[in-house]
């Protein structure tokens, strides 16, 4: 039993991985005010925009964290979802992710049931890693 | 929700308005709950309880007709109120006309079994039921009672957060409710004690009046069955809305009413009533061909089988309509309403004939409706659906593979429109629908929503009818009497004082564009329509120039001429003074157009060639923004400085390859401008002159989100191009002039299972359902883009309503409703034959050009065509029964790969070398902001011969002869070196003189010699005192009176430049880069029948 650097990861990403769901839910109540009519895109868009960028540089931090503690598994299961991540950024519309989610474009049924899909998506993801995490955090610790 | 007055709105209500106020002031237009409202009226007390004086007018009412809830009724002197609609009166009098597709005419009992287990069969696995580019949007996972029955703030018509803090500056122009009032009561007060009125509906049914007793209780009886029948669900959701409902429109027993029927305020309209009817009843005379035999060989059976199965198809359809006066005779008549209809049934096989296109003018489709019900519909011209049969469930919508969509003109400018003036509006209490002709009233008390089913309470003051002055007769009233009625909006719908009309003029005044010398004829218009321009006592006005600079002009009353305030600081904008830029019209008159007079002057010896048009852009955003208006951009290059600065992108070596042109916006500097002037009710018209290549397609969006319009004058010159410079003059003229809505939202909504998927337009999306639009204009369309969320199984008639509220040029709030009533049908074939070509196509160019734009426009091309294929394949496999070869269409979509060739050699989509950039994403900019009869005629242009014009059935409208040459097929055999033609694209009118043209013509009609003497440019025809030259001209007067812009006439000759144009539409014809119309039709029966 020893406090290993792994170890350090996985609390570490236990934590964060607590910040992410609840921005995943955060991310879940604004698209269904939205679709039930309560909120005004743009007053909505605007804190989620707030939220995608932590979002983002939390997940490339766990990646960075398990590639140093040469956790090769759970980089592999963190990886798909930085890809996703990566591709999204850049594939926002011209001025950077700002606009990740465009107020503009929002409203449209296909894009609307897709960032909702989206976040039930993630939601589901943190909420297994944070299982795993923990599972990890606790094996890491007794084994070594 | 609802009326202002709810004193208790739900704890959960008043949460979010907590939650809505306290998140970002400036985009404060979000939907608006109650409680909200109430206090903002409790805060403006002076404001609300001005109300009741503000109609001092309607006081003797009272005495009047004292038992009846103190109305009073003011009737036009003009020819009677009834909103006239031409096609539908063609109806009646043409049932065989236009092949309502008449389900009923299925062979039932033949065909539907067996088409049943074949449908599946139609689609094997292996032919790919979604094809890789697929239109039928997949059936979405929309929680369908979100995004119809909003449980609580669907307020609909409440624009606008309570801008306490605006409030105060609209008291130094006097208060404004005051005004408002005495405009109305100016307005109303010559037609105060109006002789008796007359019939207020011609088109009414005649019928016992409904207070006689028998027809009531007739269509009670039914009433409450179907009411049991209706699905359990949605009628506890309506009763849970009532708790949350209920106390709305309290004290309806002391408010007057009165109904003015005055035009709806836009003296531009033009007379298009007279000209419609003829024109309309002419179609009946040769709109189609008598037909051969052979191809009915599939209609007999059906009609044999067809009778008793219509009876049991609609076997409600009549009852749920009492208040259309059921008479004795009323089985019979929505009987005869299903006679045979043998040219909308039939199967046209596309390669055989070869002349398809009717010899007059298209006219949608009618919906196959109870005649009485169909009377009342709305107009096609301003709300139409692509499919006017409305499939049951979204699988056998996307197995019909055609868009199902609606097509708004919401705003058009309408001869007769009726106007009701009422302190309550009756809304359905749960979906705030308005009360429209397809209600139906369970009794004197009740009526029942048609959208979303629930029984509301007929208010007091509804019972009492002020046309007839017969108490108990709501049915009766004009808001169920017309399809399409305004509103004028009581202080409810109002979260600040209306605002006053503000027009705001950017000029470019760089080198470049001095060089243009556009200044000159805008300035010129600018001062002729000054006194024209919409607007009251209020109007304000103010101009801003720019180049490296930002120039502003101090219109100060008492200055002997306009001063000017330079800004050099373009980073860092700001306002140099906070008043005198924004002047009232009326007082500063003389200092504005002295300006005007003086503005083309000033820059002339300007040798600023960058344009700061960001910058100037804030700064006008910045000036409008507490008030709220129209900003009128004029730029004639890309801009080069500060913020929002763009790169040439376009290169012209590479306009070939559809895949590396840039459509989507390189900056979203112009989008989020956009955003913050909708938040504020600032709409942006952008005039582009411009010689280069200036990145239309980021500068459109400071119009495209702020619901502007886009206007584009390719190689602006004031000498070199005398063309361009009569277009913008004729076209300012009429954006001028033309009638303007301000801080304008729009709601649609449809009967429960019925959702909205996409819109299409100039406008920023702000809910489901919900459009808003700084501006409103009477030259745009919009489209939308519908999906079937829940089955429709248990009802037969869906109906679509779309309300625009907005603020008059006079400072009134006025509500626009149009409510659109369609049939909802079981089986494809039913589909197929109730499907509106015109409008498909309309929708399928709305969804290319957003295909294009996130796609790429081969993609887009693609789509357009296999939407073709897939609608076809889909016909083919499930409705034929016998596999004929050629290529087999329903009637209804004869025309539809036709239109289609169109679209794709249209500007937008066309491929090749001679479409710029610019040309192409401004002919973008058309599709999505055109309504759909312009849009036609740009896609797919009439060709008339008319060296011949002779008056063998002519029009005679008020004394004058219009011949009616028929409609030509685009092609170049129509074409012949001894004729003259003339296309007529909706915008512009080519006339194309043959080189053998005959001298009769040339000397009588063109007053010139021979053919070599007609002038290179021509643009006007002389007014000869010849028959010849009085037809000419009639005729395309008459084109021209029918829209309200006005298209300039091109007169080409062999050596002309606008050859190429008038060519280029010949789209049956092949060109270097595309099919011919036959090539095409090969192609698609090579994919049909693959």
């Amino acid at each position: 039993m020893a406090f290993t650097f792994a170890a350090f990861c996985y609390m570490l990403a236990l934590v964060l991985c607590a910040a992410l769901i609840f921005f995943a839910i955060w991310h879940i109540i604004a698209f269904d005010e939205l679709r039930t009519d309560f909120k005004n895109p743009i007053d909505q868009c605007n804190p989620v925009h707030a939220l995608v960028l932590p979002e983002y540089s939390i997940h490339s931090l766990f990646c960075v964290m398990f590639l140093c503690a040469q956790e090769w598994l759970t980089l592999g299961l963190n990886v798909p979802l930085l890809f996703y991540h990566f591709w999204r950024y850049f594939h926002c519309p011209a001025d950077g992710p700002e606009l990740a989610y465009d107020p503009l474009v929002v409203m449209n049924a296909d894009t609307l049931s897709y960032c909702q899909k989206e976040a039930w998506c993630k939601l589901a993801f943190y909420l297994l890693s944070f299982f795993y995490y923990l599972y990890c955090m606790i094996s890491a610790l007794v084994s070594s | 929700m609802s009326q202002p007055g709810t004193p208790g709105a739900p704890a959960g209500l008043q949460a979010h308005n907590g939650a809505a106020s306290a998140s970002g002031a400036p985009y404060s237009n979000g939907p608006v709950p109650s409680a909200m409202m109430s206090s903002h009226i409790a805060v403006n007390q002076g404001y609300n309880s001005q109300l009741p004086g503000s109609y001092p007018h309607l006081l003797p009412a009272k005495t009047l007709n004292p038992a009846s809830g103190q109305s009073s009724y003011h009737a036009s002197q003009g020819s009677g109120q009834a909103f006239h609609r031409p096609p539908v009166a063609s109806h009646p009098v043409g049932p065989s006309l236009h092949s309502g597709p008449v389900p009923q005419m299925l062979p039932p009992a033949s065909q539907s079994p067996a088409a049943g287990p074949r449908l599946p069969g139609g689609f094997p696995p292996g032919s790919s039921p979604l094809p890789p580019v697929n239109w039928q949007h997949s059936p979405p996972s929309l929680a369908p009672q979100a995004s119809h029955c909003p449980p609580a703030p669907s307020q609909p018509t409440v624009l606008g957060n309570t801008h306490l803090s605006a409030h105060h500056q609209y008291v130094p122009s006097g208060d404004p409710s005051l005004q408002n009032s005495c405009a109305t009561s100016g307005s109303a007060l010559p037609l105060r004690n109006p002789p008796l009125p007359t019939t207020f509906q011609p088109g009414a049914p005649p019928g016992p009046p409904p207070a006689g007793g028998p027809p009531l209780v007739r269509a009670l009886a039914p009433q409450k069955a179907s009411l049991r029948a209706a699905p359990q669900p949605s009628f506890n959701a309506a009763v849970n809305q009532e708790g949350i409902t209920s106390n709305t429109n309290n004290g309806s027993m002391m408010v007057h009413s009165s109904y003015d029927a005055i035009e709806g305020g836009g003296f531009l309209a033009t007379p298009q009533l007279a000209t419609k009817n003829p024109q309309m009843s002419q179609g009946v005379g040769y709109a189609y061909p008598s037909l051969p035999p052979g191809y009915q060989n599939t209609t007999p059976p059906s009609s044999a089988t067809g009778m008793p199965s219509s009876s049991l198809n609609y076997p409600s359809g009549p009852q749920a309509f009492p208040q259309t006066s059921l008479g004795a005779n009323h089985l019979t008549a929505s009987m005869s309403g299903l006679s045979l209809h043998p040219e909308g049934l039939r199967v046209v096989n596309l390669l055989q004939e070869r002349k398809i296109l009717p010899a007059t003018p298209l006219q949608p489709p009618a919906p196959n409706l109870h005649e009485d019900i169909q009377k009342l519909n709305c107009n096609p011209e301003l709300f139409r659906c692509t499919l006017t049969s409305i499939p049951q469930t979204q699988a056998l919508l996307n197995k019909a593979k055609l868009p199902l969509g609606l097509l708004l003109h919401p705003f058009k400018d309408l001869v007769q429109l009726p106007v009701v003036t009422s302190s309550t509006i009756v809304r359905c209490r749960s979906c705030r629908t308005y009360i429209n002709p397809f209600v139906s009233f369970l009794d004197q008390r009740r009526w029942k929503c048609n959208l979303c089913y629930r029984v509301n309470d007929v208010p007091e003051e509804f019972m009492y009818n002020p046309l007839t002055r017969v108490y108990g007769e709501p049915h009766r009233r004009p808001e169920v009497q017309n399809a399409t009625i305004e509103f004028m909006a009581p202080s409810e719908y109002m979260l600040r004082p209306p605002q006053p009309p503000v027009y705001l003029f950017v000029f470019d005044v760089s080198h470049n564009a001095v060089e243009t010398g556009y200044l000159n004829s805008v300035c010129q218009s600018l001062l002729d329509n000054l006194d024209l321009l919409p607007g009251n006592t209020r109007t304000k006005i103010g101009f801003i120039t720019f180049d490296s600079t930002i120039h502003f002009y101090s219109l100060q009353e008492g200055l002997s001429q306009p001063q000017m305030l330079i800004i050099s600081d373009i980073d860092d904008i700001f306002i140099p003074m906070p008043e005198n830029l924004l002047v009232n019209l009326n007082e500063s008159k003389e200092l504005v157009q002295s300006l005007l007079k003086t503005l083309p002057q000033m820059f002339t010896k300007s040798l600023e060639t960058q344009s700061a048009l960001g910058p100037a852009l804030q700064a006008a955003f910045k000036l409008m923004s507490p008030t709220g208006g129209r900003m009128s951009v004029f730029q004639t290059q890309l801009p080069t400085l500060g913020v929002g600065a763009l790169k040439p992108r376009e290169e012209p070596n590479q306009r070939t390859s559809a895949k590396e042109i840039h459509l989507t916006p390189s900056t979203d500097f112009y989008k989020k401008l956009a955003l913050d002037c909708s938040g504020q009710q600032v709409a942006v018209d952008l005039f582009l002159l411009s010689g280069q290549y200036s990145d239309l397609a980021s500068l459109g969006c400071i119009s495209r989100y702020s619901a502007g319009s886009v206007y584009y004058y390719p190689s602006y010159h004031h000498q070199h191009n005398p063309v361009q410079v009569q277009k913008l003059q004729k076209e300012l003229q009429r954006y001028l002039t033309r009638k303007i809505g301000f801080e304008a939202v729009m709601r649609i909504r449809c009967t429960k299972g019925l959702s909205i998927h996409t819109f299409h337009g100039n406008f920023f999306v702000r809910s489901t359902d919900l459009l808003s639009l700084p501006n409103v204009n009477p030259d745009a369309g919009y489209a939308v883009q519908m999906s079937v969320g829940e089955s429709l199984t248990d009802t037969q008639l869906v109906s679509f309503q779309s309300a625009l509220l907005y603020t008059s040029s006079k400072g009134e709030r006025r509500i626009r409703v149009h409510t659109l009533c369609l049939p909802v049908v079981s089986t494809l074939n039913e589909v197929f034959l109730g499907a509106d070509v015109q409008a498909i196509s309309g929708l399928l160019a709305n969804m290319a050009v957003d295909r294009s734009i996130t796609a790429s426009l081969s993609d887009a091309r693609d789509a357009l065509v296999n939407a073709v294929i897939d609608s076809l394949s889909a016909y083919r496999s499930s409705v034929l029964s016998n596999q004929q070869p050629g290529l087999m269409v329903p009637f209804s979509l004869r025309l539809f790969p036709l239109f289609v060739l169109a679209l794709l050699k249209q500007k937008s989509f066309q491929t090749g070398t001679n479409a710029r950039l610019d040309e192409r994403i401004f002919a973008m900019c058309q599709v999505k902001n055109q309504p759909l009869v312009y849009l036609m005629l740009t896609t797919h242009p009439s060709l008339y011969r008319v060296d011949n014009l002779s008056d063998e059935g002519a029009l005679n409208i008020n004394d004058r002869t219009i011949p009616q040459p028929p409609v030509l097929q685009l092609s170049v055999e129509n074409l012949s070196r001894d004729g003259a033609f003339l296309m007529d694209a909706g915008s512009v009118l080519m006339l194309w003189i043959g080189k053998n043209c005959a001298q009769n013509f040339l000397t009588q009609v063109l007053g010139v010699q021979n053919y070599a003497s007609i002038p290179q440019t021509m643009t006007e025809l002389p007014d000869l005192d010849t028959p010849e030259s009085a037809r000419t001209i009639a005729f395309i007067s008459w084109l021209r009176e029918q829209r309200p812009f006005f298209p300039i006439l091109y007169i080409i000759r062999d050596e002309s430049p606008m050859k190429a144009n008038f060519l280029q539409n010949m789209v049956e014809d092949r060109t270097e880069s595309a099919l011919s119309y036959y090539e095409f039709l090969l192609h698609i029966q090579q994919q049909v029948n693959k």
